[in-house]
């Protein structure tokens, strides 16, 4: 659905993009994370030309959108909605204008877009609030007139600006499944970016990490998850996901102290029991957390085993056969 | 004699009122669209154009820089060529028309530059021509200081128009000099000031009217 080639943007002194190459595909919610500065609002901007690369092709929906006069660039943006943290809706305008401005702009008749309007208001769930101003509304209703405002031309793409950062977990939460349901329900491709993981976990079927305008890790959200590489893709996934063990525990240790990951099969398979049957040891749990990616589980699980060193040893080896992940905190004394 | 002196200020009300007029109504046809011109040749705007954003802005500035005392002398010649006359309230209007149209043109940009950069690229992404964008995202936006502009404009005409007087124009300014000042009539005088105190007071207290009524923040 989107394609990147070399895509570098440069401003006089920076290189805010630098030379990404991505594609995402039809259905997808990708994300891009990154903080304040890694380049991900000018990548994202790039997309509907907003912000025109210094070099690099764009393709939307197989054409070449960096080839394309202004006027054509215009009809294209009919294609690509797109939403913001600050909403940025016409304060002077209506709820109802502010929706019907995307159909003008469009150049649909006067009867067909006060036809379509309330459709676009029922879906987001604000079909009362049609006569309000955007400053009587909240964040998250203001929020969802920009998606309405979005999805007005029937795009294929829609881009978020860092869409839920200005609002509470949730109407975050709320304003993420209005978002999965537009997606599943419509087939829109979703590009998301954002600064927290969390987000990423809820919806994105794929992400990409970005640091100093260049992408560091990329891959499905699951795998990303379950086995971060880039140390700023650590910092992100301990972000929603983070052991940290009072330091009494580790003192008074009496065995090895381990963190097991687990992944998809594997986090269904009873591990542990085997474990202790095939094994003279005793093993204490220390903290276990299960997470639903996708559907799919992604356990860590933090044991002490007790018993003799050999036994310890081997024990941890055939653990680390069958989950692939895991990592010793703290040796036997 | 009193009915003398009413006749007199009715008269010069209507003068002023009517060179006011003309003023006001060219700010507003000329004044609007160069400040938008002056806006959107910005950098980073749609028209983004140096060469028009500086001409425009430097003939704004020289015209702006002058005193209004002397633009007033200076465009004698100039309302003689288009209007055949210097005297009188019509001819009076011309110099305070190319004061205003400047001045209410900065004033227009200036509110216009007050609309969040981000409401400009959101009607962009939505695929917005720029002549859209102009109708009914800047205008609308920029309405009600727009309107506070105009009130600002029309306060300042009113000070400038008493000017005129000075060089034949007719109007309040004229009525106050001739009688007040000529004739050391100094009732004339204060009724005179006291009079346009209240006008001041009542034409700011319209446009702030105005401008909280358009203003849907």
């Amino acid at each position: 659905m989107i394609r990147l080639e070399g895509i570098t943007k440069q401003y006089k002194n920076t290189t805010a993009v630098h030379d990404i190459s991505l594609t995402i595909g039809k259905g997808e919610i990708f994300g891009i994370i990154g903080y304040s500065g890694a380049g991900k609002s000018t990548l994202v901007r790039c997309l509907n030309l907003l912000e025109r690369p210094t070099k690099g092709k764009i393709f939307v929906g197989g054409e070449e959108i960096t080839a394309l006069s202004d006027r054509d660039i215009r009809k294209k943006r009919q294609e690509i909605g797109m939403i913001f943290q600050h909403f940025h809706l016409i304060s002077a305008k209506t709820v109802f204008d502010n929706v019907a401005f995307s159909l003008k702009a469009a150049g649909i008749p006067k009867e067909e877009r006060n036809a379509r309007v309330p459709e676009l208001l029922e879906m987001v769930g604000l079909a009362d609030k049609a006569k309000a101003y955007p400053a009587q509304l909240s964040g998250g209703q203001k929020q969802r007139v920009a998606i309405a405002r979005a999805l007005a031309n029937n795009p294929k793409v829609l881009l978020c600006d860092e869409a839920t950062s200005a609002l509470d977990p949730t109407t975050t939460d709320a304003i993420l499944q209005l978002l999965k349901e537009i997606n599943r329900t419509l087939g829109i491709t979703i590009v998301l970016i954002t600064h927290e993981m969390e987000v990423v976990q809820k919806i994105c079927d794929r992400v990409a990490v970005m640091e100093a305008g260049k992408i560091v890790e990329l891959g499905t959200v699951y795998d990303v998850f379950s086995g971060p590489e880039h140390p700023l893709t650590k910092e992100f996934v301990q972000s929603v996901h983070s052991f940290s063990l009072p330091e009494r525990l580790l003192e008074s240790r009496k065995g090895t102290i381990a963190k097991i990951t687990f992944k998809g099969d594997s986090a269904e398979s009873p591990i542990i029991s085997e474990t202790l049957a095939k094994f003279s040891i005793t093993i204490n749990i220390l903290h276990g957390q299960i997470t639903y990616i996708n559907d799919k589980p992604l356990g860590t699980l933090i044991i002490e085993a007790i018993g003799s060193r050999q036994e310890i040893e081997a024990a941890i080896r055939f653990i680390a056969a069958r989950t692939k992940q895991l990592e010793v905190l703290a040796d036997v004394a | 004699m009193l009915l003398d002196l009413v006749n007199e200020f009715g008269k010069a009300f209507l003068e002023t009122f009517w060179m006011m007029s003309i003023a006001v109504l060219f700010a507003v046809l000329v004044g609007v669209p160069l400040g938008i011109a002056l806006f959107v040749t910005r950098e980073g705007m749609f028209f983004e154009n140096r060469f028009v954003q500086q001409v425009a802005g430097t003939i704004v500035n020289i015209i702006r820089s002058i005193p209004f005392i002397i633009l007033l002398v200076v465009l004698i010649p100039f309302t003689k060529l288009i209007l055949g006359t210097s005297m009188g309230p019509t001819a009076a209007s011309v110099s305070l028309t190319v004061a205003a149209i400047p001045f209410y043109a900065r004033l227009v940009e200036a509110s216009l530059r007050e609309i969040d950069r981000g409401v400009i690229e959101a009607a962009e992404s939505c695929g917005a021509s720029p002549w859209l964008i102009m109708k009914d995202v800047l205008l609308p936006e920029a309405k009600p200081g727009m309107i506070a502009g105009l009130t600002v404009t029309i306060i300042s005409l009113l000070s400038y128009s008493a000017m005129a007087g000075i060089v034949g124009g007719g109007g309040i300014g004229d009525l106050a000099i001739r009688f007040g000042y000529y004739r050391f009539q100094n009732d004339v005088m204060l009724i005179t000031v006291i009079i346009l105190i209240i006008l001041v007071q009542l034409i700011q207290f319209i446009g702030d009217r105005l401008a909280k009524a358009a203003s849907k923040k």
